[in-house]
């Protein structure tokens, strides 16, 4: 399907590139460092997942790009403002689910004429077509999610933003969204920039897995994954990487038991 | 498995399809048998059991001056009907009651969002305007009649006092209970500033809104009538209250039931017609409205 949303430039050789980013806030206790040290380039088109188990600050990480937050040191620089996505849909309940695209399209400039037609279009890409006058009481989890995805999509930035989007779903859904998300991010061209502390699931939908260590998040390791897509989470590859992975995030939590 | 080679693997969008339609339930109206035995019956009981019980005590308390009987109070009403008076004090008293809401809305709403958003503002007046609302507005009734003298401004006057202090904090609670979320969700699609809380901070609090909107009108009604009850002037017209206290002085405990009775419907009335389906609209909009 040949979608507008597409936006390949390419005099930029990054969406989003971070600088020995560190972020600390303060406590009753004093000064606490949250991110420390972090330097990561997206490429145009990447899709990258980090992964950390709680305490690791990704969500912190992510307001830092989506520009809701500043680094207490270091710089960020991204190609335009990203759209982000939470684990929870929050869309806005007053509005239908067409509606709250139409929103998105309408804070972005677009004029009111085309804003119907778009938003429609961004329903048929996330396969709700028919969905467009429905509340989001309405609609069930999953399709809350695919609604909010449609919502960030229209905003048409170069990177999407997600933060453990699929966490509250159950296994079905979030493993029917996933197939989604590779063929949207595969048609659309966006970089992804994907936290999560699900291992299987980093694996399953990233090009790079980068693992933060907790208390402060460091960048611990980072791996390439090379596997051909569509995958499924079941494949023997997608296991055995996530294997090697679990071992060594396994190893840096343990290290917070021993002091 | 081998059985992937001979039969095609489904893709993705048909397996959605199924859960999607599997975890949607069809929501709608109630139908009207329902609607009418759960809503309508319960209150028409309840009055057939007091105009009963009226009934079986007005000839144990026999005395017309304490206690009119039924069907007295019901040709008061006839009486005023007939008379072509019953709309007049209906309307007197009510067209009051909506125009000095109507200047309440007007006041209150701007000064809501003002103590909710600036800091300073709440702290000022946060605190008195919570305060206000638990004075009881008669007691604006004396100031207002020396300050504006006995006409409609000081009728307006107590209905404002009255009610733009719920208006007002309404919107505030309503703000206040906006989810975090929403925030960050109209920051990131660029909603910042007076966008924010055009597209974002207002609409996501009209429950709160609405909620305070009804607890103004039932504050302005009991305001108006307090000084109606107090203000009587030739001039002013008859509204309900008057009509109470004319009940009053001339002894006529049929007129006063009556006026009592119209005051207690008509605040009914409007809360029936305007506010409650507002509300409920509202909240069912966002699937706030949990069917029992």
């Amino acid at each position: 399907m040949a979608t507008t949303l597409a936006k390949a430039d390419e005099s930029v050789e990054f969406a989003a590139r971070l600088e020995h980013v560190s972020k600390s806030f303060a406590t009753p206790g004093g000064q606490q460092l949250v991110l420390d040290d972090i330097s990561i380039d997206v490429a145009p088109g990447e899709f990258v997942t980090l992964l950390g188990a709680s305490g690791c600050g990704k969500s912190t990480l992510l307001n830092l790009v989506a520009g809701l937050d500043r680094p207490s040191a270091g710089s960020i620089t991204t190609d335009g403002r990203p759209a982000l996505m939470f684990q929870e849909h929050a869309l806005f309940p007053w509005l239908t689910a067409g509606k709250n695209i139409e929103l998105a399209l309408k804070l972005r400039g677009v004029p009111k004429p085309e804003r119907r037609g778009k938003a429609e279009e961004l329903l048929e890409l996330v396969r709700l077509k028919g969905a467009y006058g429905k509340r989001v009481h309405e609609l069930s989890g999953g399709m809350r999610q695919r609604v909010a995805m449609a919502r960030a999509l229209a905003q048409e930035s170069n990177m999407l933003l997600m933060d453990e989007p699929f966490a509250a779903l159950d296994a079905i859904t979030r493993d029917v969204l996933h197939d989604e998300l590779t063929r949207i991010w595969a048609e659309t061209g966006l970089s992804v920039l994907f936290v999560t502390h699900n291992v299987r699931e980093a694996v399953r939908l990233a090009q790079r897995v980068v693992l933060l260590s907790s208390r402060p998040g460091r960048i611990a390791r980072e791996w390439r994954v090379d596997l051909p897509q569509p995958r499924r989470i079941e494949d023997a590859p997608v296991a055995e990487l996530s294997l090697e992975i679990t071992d060594v995030l396994r190893g840096e939590i343990r290290r917070h038991g021993q002091h | 498995m081998a059985s992937t080679e001979t039969t095609p693997v489904p893709d993705a969008g048909s397996v959605e399809a199924g859960l999607d339609a599997l975890e949607t339930t069809a929501t709608g109206r109630p139908p009207l048998r329902e609607t009418l035995v759960d809503k309508i019956l319960p209150p028409v009981a309840a009055i057939a059991v007091v105009l009963v019980v009226w009934y079986i005590l007005y000839p144990v308390v026999d005395d017309p001056s304490k206690l009119p009987s039924p069907g007295a109070v019901g040709s008061a009403f006839r009486d005023a009907w007939l008379r072509g008076e019953l709309l007049g004090y209906i309307w007197t008293s009510v067209s009051r009651g909506l125009l000095g809401f109507a200047f309440a809305l007007v006041i209150g709403t701007p000064l809501g969002l003002l103590v909710a958003r600036v800091k300073f503002v709440r702290a000022a007046i946060g605190p008195i305007l919570s305060g206000l609302q638990s004075l009881p507005s008669v007691a604006w009734v004396p100031p207002a009649v020396i300050w504006l003298g006995l006409n409609n401004s000081m009728m307006y006057a107590v209905i404002l006092l009255g009610a733009v202090p719920s208006i007002a904090n309404g919107l505030v609670s309503g703000v206040d209970q906006v989810p975090p979320l929403f925030l960050r969700a109209g920051r990131t699609m660029g909603a910042t500033g007076a966008k924010g809380v055009w597209y974002v901070t207002l609409p996501a609090s009209l429950p709160g809104y609405v909620a305070g909107l009804k607890q103004g009108w039932a504050f302005s009604w009991r305001s108006l009538m307090a000084a109606e009850i107090i203000a009587q002037f030739p001039d002013l017209g008859v509204g309900l209250g008057q009509l109470l206290e004319n009940g009053r002085t001339a002894s006529d405990m049929a007129m006063v039931f009556e006026a009592i009775l119209l005051i207690l419907f008509v605040g009914i009335a409007i809360d029936l017609l305007i506010f409650s389906p507002l509300e409920r609209w509202v909240l069912r909009s966002r699937g706030l409205l949990v069917k029992s």
